[in-house]
């Protein structure tokens, strides 16, 4: 197990170098001066520009700018971004905000898409499995962006039961009309992977032992059925975690929330290249111990798997 | 000053607009007697993004940071609604000759952590401001000082793949132009005569700073404490990526004084959220519009949106270095592109009526602007007149077809619009090849610009610093201007520019600006295109916002129900 886990652990270290490199040089080959555009039609002096230039490297050539950038990483220094604040002090405003915003998603659409997804596979066909099933396809067929006016115009504007936007000091509460809009898509995922698993598993062996053993109803269902029905659901649970943190770039538009995506497509229009490999790094951090979780739950749900040969 | 990109596409609205006086038929609001009680104490909220800059007034040319200065700060003059200037922190501003000026400054007036501001602070604050050590980018503003050479001098390295490094190395710590005589007087020596010099004393670059700011630059732009009409809320008022509130200054005894408790500026990364804050008045006030709402706030806001003219404008340049547009069949044909524009349908049909065809290389907010100088009539729709003189030019020289005629710009923002019509008015009346020659961003297209390396013509604009006709000739046009990236360079044009600036009236530099527009209107550097004009809209908790000469919101003037 502890083999395992390290294992899984120093597996981070070539994802981590394949990504940030990557997107480093895509950053990199942007075309464009990054400091210049900051400043519009009217440019300051030139002295202003080369000394910006050279404080963020970006007169050096691509290695040498990558390896200051991993330098800078590892003495936990990520440097500043180009308004000249510390990228690591704006890390720390946008994650929190972020994380936040993604278990609130995570959590409505694990609790409702595994429940809707129980009753729905255990009586297969009946009115209740039909509906949530036309209703599902909708949710996935719409796009984003397009719940998020909609609800936003909703019940921001038209009913008043929430803010329409969020922006400062964003709460658990402020958060919550985001975090319904960006849930809802994998929501209608997880019911529908739920319901597929759980309406086979209803015909398992050990499903008919265990209600031929006598035990109730609940019991079958919740220890037999549903534990074993999740693997699959847990599997797209995890992946997603990683996109609700890095990929919520509309859904945060919408709603103003001072986070990840929102930042990220600040320092894209920007060309900040340390801002965006720094909050990748950190994603791919997420993905990485994300997918090492799902991996340990499988054992707890389903005993038959082994991690050490 | 710059105007960051989107509130360049999104924000501007048109003075067609006069037309729309709330006649929106009573919309369902609850507002009672109007105009008369407000709460002078309550905070408004107003839209607003994060700064680019530290908050000192010399190291902010860009609107976000710009407006958040310009509450904190108060200078020597300031400006009203119609751009007039109006004495704040000065006594007087005297000159006889236009280069020697002397300046009386009030005395009494403290910054809000108690400092005196005198003659010397002035000096201070703009020596610093000045030095090229200091890398403030609004230093140019003093270059009409004597003895600004030295203080902002460089030195330029190139290495040995040719790249050119220009490091700063001041010569001088102070401008010797610039004496503070005493407590209560400046003196200012120009290097030459400057009849509008005075004018840009309200710019946000000649505030005074207190001496924290000249001692720590960087931590007093987090934590700016200013003499304005505004202070910061508290230590750390400015958060990040959110907010930055400000609360009414007691002590202000100027001309802006705060009619509301204080400002609290929200930050949104886009416009569209903002006004939907707007719409369930969870937001006071915001002067950038979603492209989706420039048809529709007039009655989504009937009686509570404003829309004024500003002093902004764009331009169609065409570079010098382009050989079809050379020589005498160049000059012929630049004034068939112009004639081949149809400005008027433009504004009206994609502009939604939310820009003005442009007059004059100068908008007509702008002191001074005359309407019809000589040569302006190449600003008017004349099919047959373009199509005359592009072939009187083939004449001359026949005109290289080989490539279609590109007209560069990023497409965000709404541009590509309005330069696919521009096109094809060049294909319809001229009968040659023209396409946009598309960018994703705006850097793109300014690199090019800078290093000369566009084949076609392209697009600028231009946001007055401060109001007056120079500063929309002068920088832009003038052989070797800050923005003169296409180098264009005539010396009679620079030379009525010096004449201008050298005039000892008003009158007289204004009759020199619109000479020198002449020259512009023979050589047609660039066409003029269109004036711009900003619209604004208010929630139901203010009783009524205002913009200023530039499209700014005297944030100041605004009262809470």
């Amino acid at each position: 197990m502890v083999r395992f886990i390290l294992r899984r652990l120093l597996q981070v270290i070539p994802v981590f170098i394949g990504t940030t490199l990557l997107v480093y040089y895509m950053v990199f080959a942007l075309p464009g001066d990054p400091i210049a555009a900051l400043f519009g039609d009217r440019q300051p002096p030139q002295a202003v520009i080369d000394t910006l230039r050279s404080q963020y490297h970006l007169d050096e050539p691509f290695w040498v700018q990558y390896g200051l950038f991993l330098q800078n990483l590892f003495t936990s220094n990520l440097g500043n971004d180009f308004t000249g604040q510390p990228i690591s002090a704006s890390l720390a405003r946008v994650f929190p905000v972020t994380a936040m915003l993604a278990i609130e998603a995570l959590a409505i659409q694990a609790i409702f898409g595994v429940a809707f997804g129980v009753f729905a596979g255990l009586r297969r066909g009946g009115w209740f499995d039909s509906t949530v099933l036309v209703a599902s396809l909708v949710v996935i067929a719409v796009p984003t962006f397009v719940l998020g006016f909609v609800f936003q115009l909703v019940f921001g504007v038209q009913l008043g039961w929430a803010k329409p936007t969020v922006g400062a000091n964003a709460d658990w509460g402020s958060l919550l009309l985001p975090a319904v809009v960006l849930g809802l898509v994998s929501f209608a995922y997880v019911l529908r992977l739920t319901r597929a698993s759980v309406s086979e598993n209803m015909n398992a062996d050990y499903v008919r032992t265990a209600t031929a053993k006598g035990l109730s109803r609940p019991r079958v269902v919740l220890a037999h059925i549903l534990r074993n029905s999740l693997i699959p659901v847990v599997t797209y649970l995890g992946a997603n975690l990683g996109g609700l943190m890095g990929g919520a770039i509309v859904t945060e538009g919408i709603f103003n929330v001072p986070g990840v995506g929102n930042k990220l497509y600040q320092a894209v229009l920007r060309s900040e290249g340390p801002t965006i490999v720094s909050i990748v790094s950190v994603l791919v951090l997420v993905f990485v111990v994300a997918n090492l979780l799902v991996d340990l739950l499988y054992a707890w749900l389903d005993p038959r798997i082994r991690y050490d040969q | 000053m710059r105007f960051t990109r989107t509130s360049k596409a999104l924000g501007i609205v048109a003075i067609a607009a006069l037309a729309l006086t709330g006649c929106g038929a009573g919309g369902g609001t609850t507002e009672g007697g109007g105009d008369t009680a407000g709460d002078p104490n309550k905070v408004i909220t107003a839209y607003s993004n994060e700064p680019q800059n530290p908050l000192l007034p010399a190291a902010t040319n860009e609107v976000y940071g710009g407006r958040v200065v310009e509450l904190l700060f108060e200078g020597l003059r300031t400006y009203d609604a119609s751009g007039k200037p109006v004495e704040a922190l000065a006594e007087s501003i005297e000159s006889a000759d236009a280069q020697n000026w002397t300046i009386k400054v009030k005395q009494g007036q403290k910054f809000t952590n108690g400092e005196e501001i005198t003659a010397k602070t002035f000096v201070d604050s703009w020596n610093f401001a000045a030095n090229s050590k200091n890398l403030q980018i609004n230093s140019f503003f003093f270059e009409s000082i004597a003895g600004y050479e030295e203080v902002s001098a460089v030195t330029e390295e190139t290495s040995a793949d040719g790249k050119k490094t220009t490091t700063p190395a001041p010569t001088a710590e102070t401008m010797s132009g610039l004496v503070a005589t005493d407590d209560s007087t400046i003196t200012v020596k120009l290097a030459q005569p400057e009849a509008d010099w005075s004018l840009r004393l309200g710019y946000s670059a000649f505030f005074p700073l207190p001496s924290a700011a000249l001692a720590d630059p960087k931590a007093f732009g987090e934590n700016p404490v200013g003499n304005g009409p505004y202070k910061m809320e508290k230590e750390g008022a400015w958060v990040h990526d959110q907010s930055i509130s400000l609360v009414k200054n007691p002590d202000y005894t100027g001309p802006r004084e705060a009619k509301n408790g204080g400002v609290n500026f929200k930050f949104y990364t886009d416009p569209g959220p903002a006004y939907t804050d707007l719409q369930s008045d969870n937001l006071d006030v915001t002067d950038v519009l979603p492209s989706n709402a420039l048809k529709t706030y007039t009655t989504d806001f009937p009686d509570r949106n404003a829309t004024k003219a500003t002093a902004t404008n764009s331009t169609l340049n065409i570079p010098g270095y382009n050989p079809n547009f050379q020589g005498e069949a160049g000059k012929l044909r630049r004034q068939a592109l112009s004639y081949a524009i149809n400005r008027e349908e433009i504004c009206k049909v994609i502009f939604n009526g939310t820009r003005t065809p442009a007059k004059a290389f100068v908008p007509p907010v702008i002191e001074g602007f005359e309407e019809g100088i000589k040569g302006s009539e190449v600003l008017t729709f004349d099919a047959a007149k373009a199509k005359d003189l592009w072939e009187q030019a083939e004449k001359i020289q026949p005109y290289d077809d080989s490539k279609p005629l590109q007209i560069a710009s990023n497409t965000d923002g709404g541009n590509k619009e309005w330069i696919d019509a521009v096109a094809n008015g060049f294909k319809n009346n001229l009968g040659i090849e023209a396409e946009i020659q598309p960018f994703a961003k705006f850097a793109e297209v300014l690199n090019l610009r800078k290093s000369q390396e566009l084949p076609g013509l392209t697009r600028a604009g231009w946001q007055g610093d401060y109001p007056s006709l120079y500063n929309f000739l002068g920088p832009i046009w003038a052989t070797n201007a800050s923005s003169n990236y296409e180098k264009y360079t005539n010396p009679e044009f620079d030379k009525l520019l010096q004449e201008g600036l050298a005039a000892k009236s008003t009158d007289e530099a204004n009759a020199k600006f619109n000479q020198a527009q002449e020259i512009l209107f023979e050589d047609l550097p660039g066409l003029p295109l269109w004036d711009q004009a900003r619209a604004i809209v208010w929630s139901n908790n203010v009783v009524k916002a205002e913009t200023g000469w530039n499209g700014g919101i005297r944030y100041f003037d605004i009262t809470a129900k």
